[in-house]
């Protein structure tokens, strides 16, 4: 069954894992901007990582017939240092107009302070300035549910529409806040952290498919790029709908990032 | 899904997740070292949860493993988390 992985880190990943993906189902992948594992020592390594997005990763995946898509951002992790993230947001409008570059993400916070959130707030502004969708990141463990809120807030405090933001990795305790303050949301399906395929389909059959999508992360840390289809495999084995597995697989990415007239599956 | 299907489909995996629980907290017993890690107090405070006849447990695990307040904090520090508020020292 096709599917859309609208959420993975394939700078990390082998060539082998596009193959697996493809055999999978995979047709169409989007792969924000995030923190490479090590804070870079300059604002030029963005500017290489910026080009690696938006011209290798396309073609490694178009040898498997994967449409490759990207966000651009500085992520919160090297967030921190508000003079060195300004000089990386200095470069994103440069980037902005490649063709496979489909809105501002994965900004967020991290540890949730006072610096994560001024940049947050820059890059929304930003967001806001091109007219591009947006992807948000939420903090893991303990600093998810108080950074969920400080970032639906601020972004509350902009003139972005929710319907063109996407709120990911939530779990059980944020994603009831996520869909009712009008975000989509998504949902990551990680071995130790995040959620497990199970927890994601227990999560839709409380929540229901709107405005909610799955999927893998895969980076350089344990992830899993064949998560997606593993989710649907659960959803199967409980007796859902090929059509229910299809709205959370394939359907709800294709409406949330067509709104940046921009992506395609073929 | 019946009481019954769901039984049948998940009750091995989770008897099995739950000797690992078990196994870790022997393991922890066999290092003899008895100072509390606050890891494992708020992992013990999680299994009393597990208790509840009511449901929605998932999530109030979640929030005594979640911080709990609201102003953003003055510098990041560490780019980690490790799963449980750490004590303040
Ligand atoms: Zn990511």
């Amino acid at each position: 069954m096709a599917y859309i992985d609208p959420h993975i880190h394939m700078v990390s990943r082998t060539t082998d894992d596009y193959q697996r993906m493809a055999q999978a189902g995979c047709v169409a992948i989007t792969e924000p901007a995030f923190w490479a594992g090590f804070d870079r020592s300059s604002a030029q390594g963005f500017f290489d990582y910026f080009r690696q997005l938006t011209d290798t990763e396309p073609e490694r995946a178009a040898n498997y017939g994967i449409k490759h898509h990207c966000w651009l951002c500085i992520n919160p992790k090297e967030a921190e240092d508000v003079g060195f993230a300004r000089e990386v947001i200095s470069i994103i409008p440069d980037f902005i107009d490649c063709k496979n570059v489909l809105g501002i993400g994965e900004i967020g916070l991290n540890k949730n302070s006072k610096n994560e959130l001024i940049i947050l707030e820059e890059q929304l502004a930003l967001a806001e300035r091109l007219n591009q969708l947006v992807l948000v990141h939420t903090p893991h463990l303990e600093d998810k549910l108080k950074g969920t809120i400080l970032i639906m807030d601020a972004i509350e405090n902009s003139s972005l529409d929710p319907s063109r933001v996407l709120i990911d990795h939530v779990e059980e305790h944020t994603v009831h806040a996520v869909l009712d303050r009008g975000f989509w949301a998504g949902m990551t399906l990680y071995p130790d952290s995040k959620c497990t395929p199970q927890r994601a389909a227990d999560i839709i059959e409380m929540h229901g498919t709107e405005r909610l999508w799955i999927n893998s992360a895969g980076d350089w840390g344990p992830s899993d790029p064949l998560a997606v289809p593993k989710c649907c495999l659960e959803l199967a084995s409980r007796g859902h709908s090929k059509s229910l597995i299809n709205t959370i697989s394939y359907d709800n990415p294709l409406s949330f990032l067509s709104q940046s007239g921009k992506f395609s599956v073929e | 899904m019946t009481k019954k299907e769901i039984v049948d489909q998940y009750f091995l995996e989770h008897r099995a997740k739950l000797l690992d629980i078990a196994a870790f907290l022997d393991r922890i017993d066999r290092s003899g070292e008895t100072d509390a890690d606050f890891r494992i107090k708020a992992l013990m405070r999680c299994i009393k949860e597990l208790e509840s006849e009511k449901e929605g447990r998932t999530e109030r695990i979640l929030g005594i493993l979640s911080d709990q307040t609201t102003e953003p904090i003055d510098h990041a520090g560490m780019k980690g988390a490790c799963g449980v508020v750490p004590p303040t020292s």
